[in-house]
């Protein structure tokens, strides 16, 4: 029998579209059983809206004012009371996910499945190592829960229209005090973020300054797009890490990607090659991001950027 | 405090571009160079500031593997770390085995902190930091970018996908660490000289009698799919009319 339990990620006001992506993930795994946790201090809006995505049979709550703001330490006893019932327990692989579930995986004694991209089979699923230059099959014991997250750039949202019944549970679990939130600092910006942006305008090193990423922010804004950025950009303090895409920031896959000034290494290109189309846009007509874009234009972004800003406002 | 733990783990260079055996059997290793994980150099690099701040005695680098992690460990104590262990083994563990290895010589060496990187660039797991944590039933802070001490606490801001978060921990503690935590130094041959006269202990991964698995098997290696190189255009007009082509804007 496969039950699979995807913890919810919200912010206490909405659900994050991570968790309709674990559903299609945990969907295909054959005859099975998804249910939805949601865990936090105050969660009926979000349990309603987890409860419209097709295919889940139960949406259960567990309300605790300690687990608002979401903390892996604290959550993941709760998890682990309620995963004893299923065989799969799967989380996105957000900050999120990565953060909490391989501390629920040890708490059950269990490896830890990272960033699942296909299910081949009850036990057997594919995920890419070394910033995606190899895919590999990995297989799990069959006497063992699975735990996983799931990477969510691999999967389209699970569609809406379902009403499953919401039920509140006890997670009887010892909670922690070793481990207290303290404060959290959003980019103060009205853009989509990153995870749910159906397109999005990213700058490389390219831009040479903070003040130039102005040109990114202009062209977003014409498109309603957020904003990415690579390491390099980052690292030399253009932009906020958050906005980091790659290996080792966020994996995404929206509908557009525009590369802007972006070279293309592959620890970059490895956190949008799901992107439904890429733009590059670089003066190098020799740079990697050639090699995987839908459409190029070589040329000085400090001119084609603001050109494709009017055309587009 | 007294004593910090850092996680060295020898990997394939970030410079490598990694490519899957023609058999499909594995990555190829080869005559390939090997490096300490860099996240794992940013890890030691912030044990070390702290040691330098009077806030601990002692930084003990630690790997995991065969003989030839010691060119790992060697590099860590050039880099100013004072003692290496090396936990000899010819397998390849799994993170949690690993979690298991770290919480032994936690409990051997009396360790107030644990710094790890928060995902080594080889199986880009990001899993051994909060599988300790979860096992030795102490504080994580995953994917810090700043860790200030305070007695036995520490307050520690995370790179998280809304922006940047802080909580407060009790030592002793687990923290990975994240890119933007510090620059590493660059070590120089003098300190390469001193390395060599520094201790380096050797247990075998069996004298720590560590329960392995549950398992992941790795059944098959491929290449990744491959994007087609699409079309180029000429000017900002082209563009635009590929996009409404593409109904995207």
């Amino acid at each position: 029998m496969t039950k699979v339990l995807v913890v919810a990620e919200h912010d206490g006001a909405s659900l994050n579209p991570s968790t309709a992506k674990c559903v299609s993930c945990a969907a295909q795994l054959d005859g099975a059983d998804i249910d939805i946790v949601v865990l936090g201090a105050s969660v009926a809006a979000v349990a309603t809206e987890a409860s419209t995505i097709s295919g889940v049979g139960r949406v259960l709550t567990v309300e605790r004012a300690e687990n608002t703001p979401a903390l892996a330490a604290i959550l993941a006893p709760q998890v682990v009371a309620i995963a004893s019932e299923y065989s799969h327990v799967f989380g996105p692989s957000t900050a999120f996910g990565k953060d909490l579930m391989p501390h629920v995986a040890a708490l059950l004694g269990v490896n830890q499945i990272s960033d699942i991209m296909t299910v081949t089979g009850p036990h057997q699923y594919q995920r890419p190592i070394y910033a995606g230059n190899a895919i590999v099959t990995v297989s799990a014991s069959p006497e063992h829960k699975v735990v996983a997250t799931v990477r969510t750039a691999s999967y389209q949202a699970a569609a809406g229209g379902g009403a499953a019944p919401i039920e509140n549970v006890a997670a009887d679990a010892e909670i922690p005090q070793h481990t207290r939130f303290v404060s959290v600092q959003t980019g103060q910006s009205d853009r989509p973020d990153l995870q749910s942006a159906g397109k999005v305008v990213a700058g490389g090193r390219a831009l040479a300054s903070e003040e130039n990423f102005e040109l990114i922010y202009k062209l977003a804004d014409a498109l309603g797009a957020g904003v990415g950025s690579t390491r390099a950009a980052v690292d030399a303090g253009y932009v906020p890490p958050e906005t980091q895409v790659g290996q080792t920031g966020q994996i995404i896959a929206p509908d557009l990607y525009i590369a802007i000034g972006v070279s293309g290494a592959i620890q970059h290109v490895t956190g949008i090659k799901d992107a439904g189309t890429i733009v590059a846009i670089n003066k190098d007509e020799e740079a990697p991001i050639f090699e995987i874009a839908d459409i190029g234009l070589v040329g000085d972004l400090f001119k084609i950027v603001p050109e494709l800003t009017d055309a587009l406002s | 405090m007294d004593k910090i733990l850092v996680g060295l783990k020898r990997v394939v260079d970030y410079n490598v571009r990694v490519q899957v055996k023609g058999d499909g059997s594995g990555v190829e290793t080869d005559g390939v160079k090997m490096s300490i994980n860099p996240f794992d150099e940013i890890a030691l690099e912030e044990a070390l500031r702290i040691k330098e701040r009077g806030e601990a005695a002692e930084v003990v680098v630690v790997s995991i593997g065969s003989s030839e992690s010691q060119q790992q460990l060697r590099t860590g104590l050039a880099m100013g770390a004072d003692r290496a262990v090396l936990v000899e083994t010819g397998e390849e563990l799994d993170s949690l085995s690993v979690a298991r290895v770290f919480k032994a010589l936690v409990e051997r060496e009396g360790a107030d902190l644990v710094i790890l990187g928060k995902q080594a660039i080889d199986n880009d797991n990001s899993q051994t930091g909060q599988m300790l944590a979860a096992i030795w039933g102490r504080p994580q802070a995953t994917f810090a970018s700043e860790i200030k001490l305070d007695g036995d606490k520490a307050t520690v801001t995370r790179e998280v996908d809304v922006g940047l978060e802080t909580i407060e921990i009790d030592l002793p503690a687990v923290v990975t660490v994240d890119l933007r935590l510090n620059e590493p130094r660059y070590v120089k041959l003098p300190d390469i000289m001193k390395a060599k006269k520094k201790p380096l202990d050797q247990i075998a991964l069996a004298d720590l009698n560590i329960e392995q698995g549950p398992p992941i098997q790795t059944t098959a290696f491929e290449p990744p799919a491959g994007r087609q190189r699409g079309v180029m255009v000429d000017d900002v007009p082209a563009l635009v009319a590929a996009l409404k082509d593409k109904g995207l804007v």
